[in-house]
């Protein structure tokens, strides 16, 4: 078939069928967790960022406020924690590594 | 004392160099032989280059073995030191050593794995965007839609192969549970994207690689399928749009102007 032969019908009736039965992007697994910050022993904080990232597993403290693991969505803010603390959407200024 | 961006290419040139000398102007204290002091460094160089190759190419060190995999990366740091201070760039052309590393020329799908691993890593690293939300594309009319262009995901990669890398990926990589890869189960090519969060890989169904190209390169919607048919008289435009849409390929549309 050629490009001629391509009428704007053809294109319009595929881009419906296609629209119809379609999900959401990533609904499935991805949308349903969350990044969620200050979470994380040390050391256990979840990322496949590959070499040369102080990423995973490099958190140094416990309950670190700026690494994140993934955790299912919307439990992250009820994850309970050690003397008050309570898990963060957003990176937290508590328990950062000094210097 | 020589000059020290001299001695700076120097000192790099000669690390990943077994054989050079320690260059000159590196001492150790009252200027004394520094030999043992630059092999160690030159080693701790190797050490997190293979180590960094180890990392981001498991499914390659799953297939060859341990011990074949740090021999093979050692070749490999000495005849390629990182164009990137990002250490997760390292390995961009480990396909293509593999490809040319004639005692693997028996192997010969183990350089399209290889560019689909760091393709994984490249799609995990790239920038952040909002997948297209399909609903966007039935507000446009049948007389215009066919002249919509698309903007690509930041993420989208594309690899392409005679062999099934996409079994072999996930046979090597994804984990226990996963059947071994037929070899002679034909080519796959494996569209890359992450909508969200997580790297998503799907096989790209015939003509779907053309399709997205074409898109890529700006073509409208009409013409990019137009090209899809061309190569491949199977091709179905709704399937291959769907499942574009449904991994999160594009960004953004473009109404005709």
């Amino acid at each position: 078939m050629s490009n001629k032969t391509l009428t704007a019908a053809i294109v319009a009736g595929a881009v419906a069928t296609a629209v119809a039965s379609v999900a959401a992007p990533g609904s499935a697994s991805a949308a349903a967790k969350e990044k969620c910050y200050g979470v994380s022993l040390a050391g256990q904080n979840d990322c496949a960022a590959g070499p040369g990232t102080s990423c995973a597993g490099t958190s140094s403290i416990d309950y670190q406020g700026n690494a994140w693991t993934l955790v299912p969505q919307g439990t992250c803010a009820s994850i309970e924690l050690p003397d008050g603390r309570v898990g963060s959407l957003e990176p937290l200024d508590r328990d950062l590594p000094e210097g | 004392m020589p000059r020290l961006p001299d001695l700076q290419a120097a000192f790099s040139a000669a690390l990943t160099d077994p054989d050079a000398a320690v260059p000159e102007g590196v001492t150790a204290p009252r200027g004394g032989r520094a030999d043992k002091r630059f092999a160690v460094y030159r080693n701790n160089v190797t050490v997190s280059l293979v180590g960094a190759l180890e990392d981001t190419f498991p499914a390659i060190a799953r297939l060859l073995g341990d011990e074949y995999f740090t021999a093979l990366a050692r070749e490999y740091v000495r005849a390629k030191r990182p164009s990137s201070p990002f250490l997760a760039e390292y390995g961009e052309d480990f396909g293509d050593f593999l490809d040319a590393f004639p005692p693997l020329a028996g192997y010969p799908y183990l350089g399209d794995v290889a560019r689909l691993e760091h393709a994984w890593l490249s799609a995990y690293h790239a920038a952040d965007a909002a997948p297209l939300d399909p609903a966007r594309l039935t507000a446009i009319s049948e007389s215009d839609v066919g002249d919509v262009r698309f903007t690509l995901h930041p993420a989208l990669r594309m690899v392409q192969s005679r062999w099934p890398i996409l079994q072999l990926f996930e046979a090597n990589r994804t984990g226990e549970g996963k059947p071994p890869a037929d070899l002679s189960s034909g080519g796959e090519s494996v569209l890359v994207t992450r909508p969200v969060l997580d790297v998503t890989l799907s096989r790209l169904a015939p003509g779907a690689s053309y399709f997205l190209n074409a898109l890529a390169e700006g073509s409208t919607l009409g013409a990019a399928a137009g090209k899809a048919f061309e190569n491949a008289s199977e091709f179905d435009l709704a399937q291959a749009l769907q499942a574009a849409l449904a991994a999160g390929a594009f960004a953004d549309i473009r109404m005709p102007d």
